[in-house]
């Protein structure tokens, strides 16, 4: 009889000790969708979230902002990254914004190109075919070959809406990705282009617009204008889940600054 | 014992009846699904605007939806393809099927089966990285990603499936005729093409429809080299096919936006069908004659 109780005794220790483990690990998914933009920042920031919460896991789905927005609308998702700011109408359809970060969208020429700097309103000429010629803003007498991305892109977006560009820009080609805009600009001594700041590599030059060199200072301190925010978009009267709360409050927190500089962009705190 | 060998006959047929079925039912959801995404926005803007508006511009402040440059492009890239990869395609097949020593003919043919097994989106990376900035630089164009790029790049593409189809319709062909002509003395040169190419010709129309099919569907390698400004086709411009219109915008696509893409799929989708009713009725005439 007293050998039984000890055995239910050890039992329920054995018990509670799982149970109080269990509550001490923390489970949970956190999903975001949406501006592949974002992908850079995202990652940075869902890798050093996973190392501290183990047992939690992230994941990112690079579809667009288009369709990060609508994930979260229809619950499909925790977080809906977008890098444009929300609609008056997707704001009434009860979601919310969190600026994260600012980016800034360079404008991209080939490095054999001796032209360097450029005013925004040469840069909307120039998009939306005014000036045709390198030779007419001191470069070579070459006409000039305008790279874009596809209708819907959050980059063109943003690049189209702070040029006052849009729905006029005459692109030679539109491309799926930024990674193409600076391949083929690479490739094409008199293209011009635009990229997010954080993915320009040295294959490709950045000009200075208004005399401002684009870069983490100029973003931050608004005086690059070509920026865009990058936003988390969640429904405005429904609870995060713990972990995907976790997960928010540590992306706005101070620690990530760091984390997303490191990505390249600007935080917004 | 005789009742449960039936049974099992029956278990068996049902079977197979149902992985049958697995397929069809695939091409009618396909089917109903694009018929039913696709026809709103045909009907919102109006199947003439659709289909013969010359502008697109999906996501602006008025939006325009005009698909006939895609049509054209499709049309014009397909045709240029033909125009360049049948003469090739269907003499390299001559040459295989009838004066190539086994040898030189086992070599050729294991390249053909490899370009067959190149992925789309290598052509396209070949193309994007070689081919682009050498019709820039051959023409003097500002920019080489252009109709006459996707042109060179689907000419390839098709030359696997012309190649093994020619080559299958010419070996089909009775050595009774060869012999024939040969005895009446016609060189093998003469006797090939007056004799045994007319003999196959259903079976190269078929393999030409064939090739129409893959170029109108191929979307990613025409989508790295073709620029896809939504411009009306010109050999030197940048364009965009009915294909490279619909995997381009689909991602960040919404509203009727995202339904006309499910309408330019569905007119894909008419032309395909009908490829696929010419190549079955060269196929059937092929079988009969």
């Amino acid at each position: 009889m007293k050998k039984k109780i000890l055995v239910f005794a050890l039992a329920a220790a054995m018990t509670l000790t799982a149970l109080t483990g269990c509550s001490g690990k923390q489970s949970g998914t956190v999903s975001t969708d949406g501006s592949t933009s974002m992908q850079e920042v995202i990652s940075v920031l869902g890798e050093a979230f996973m190392q501290d919460n183990s047992g939690i896991s992230f994941t990112y789905n690079p579809t667009g902002s288009g369709s990060g927005i609508k994930a979260v609308q229809e619950g499909r998702c925790d977080i809906g990254l977008s890098s444009r700011n929300l609609k008056e109408d997707e704001k009434a359809g009860g979601l919310t914004e969190t600026v994260l970060a600012y980016d800034g969208i360079a404008i991209i020429v080939n490095p054999e190109n001796p032209v360097s700097d450029l005013t925004l309103e040469e840069i909307a000429s120039i998009f939306i075919g005014e000036i045709t010629n390198w030779s007419e803003i001191g470069g070579n007498d070459a006409q000039i070959v305008l790279i874009g991305r596809e209708a819907g892109s959050g980059t063109r977006d943003g690049f189209e809406s702070i040029t006052g560009t849009e729905d006029s820009c005459k692109y030679r080609q539109e491309l799926t990705s930024t990674g193409d805009v600076i391949t083929t600009v690479s490739s094409n001594p008199d293209a011009i282009g635009y990229a997010s700041l954080a993915s320009v590599k040295d294959s490709v030059k950045a000009v200075s617009v208004d005399g401002i060199i684009p870069g983490e200072g100029t973003v931050k301190d608004g005086s690059y204008v070509v920026q865009r925010p990058f936003v988390l978009v969640t429904k405005t009267d429904v609870k995060l889940s713990d972990a995907a709360q976790k997960f928010f409050d540590f992306v706005t927190s101070d620690d990530a600054v760091e984390l997303i500089a490191s990505a390249g962009v600007v935080a917004a705190k | 014992m005789k009742n449960k060998k039936q049974f099992l006959e029956i278990v068996i047929h049902g079977v197979f009846l149902i992985l049958g079925l697995i397929t069809v039912g695939c091409v009618l959801l396909i089917t109903v699904y694009l018929i039913i995404s696709g026809i709103p926005a045909i009907h919102k803007i109006g199947l003439f605007k659709f289909l013969f508006g010359t502008k697109w511009a999906s996501t602006a402040a008025v939006p325009a939806f005009g698909i006939l440059p895609f049509i054209l492009t499709s049309i014009y890239g397909t045709a240029g393809a033909i125009l360049l990869g049948v003469p090739i395609g269907f003499l390299t097949a001559v040459y295989l099927a009838k004066m190539a020593p086994p040898k030189m003919r086992a070599v050729v043919t294991s390249a053909v089966s490899l370009l067959a097994g190149i992925p789309s989106v290598v052509y396209g990376l070949v193309g994007m990285l070689v081919l682009v900035p050498g019709i820039r630089a051959l023409f003097h164009i500002p920019d080489g990603a252009s109709l006459l790029a996707a042109i060179i790049v689907l000419a390839i593409m098709i030359l696997p499936s012309i190649i093994n189809v020619s080559i299958t319709a010419l070996e089909a062909v009775p050595k009774e005729y060869e012999d024939a002509s040969l005895a009446l003395g016609a060189t093998p040169v003469e006797t090939y093409l007056k004799v045994s190419v007319p003999a196959a010709k259903s079976g190269i129309a078929a393999a030409v429809v064939l090739g129409v099919g893959r170029a109108i569907g191929e979307a990613m390698a025409v989508m790295m080299v073709s620029g896809n400004a939504p411009n009306m086709p010109s050999l030197y411009e940048s364009v965009r096919f009915l294909t490279t219109a619909v995997a381009s915008e689909m991602s960040y696509s919404e509203g009727l936006q995202r339904q006309a893409l499910f309408s330019i799929a569905l007119v894909l989708f008419l032309f395909i069908m009908l490829i696929n009713a010419t190549l079955n009725f060269f196929l059937k005439r092929s079988k009969e004659g």
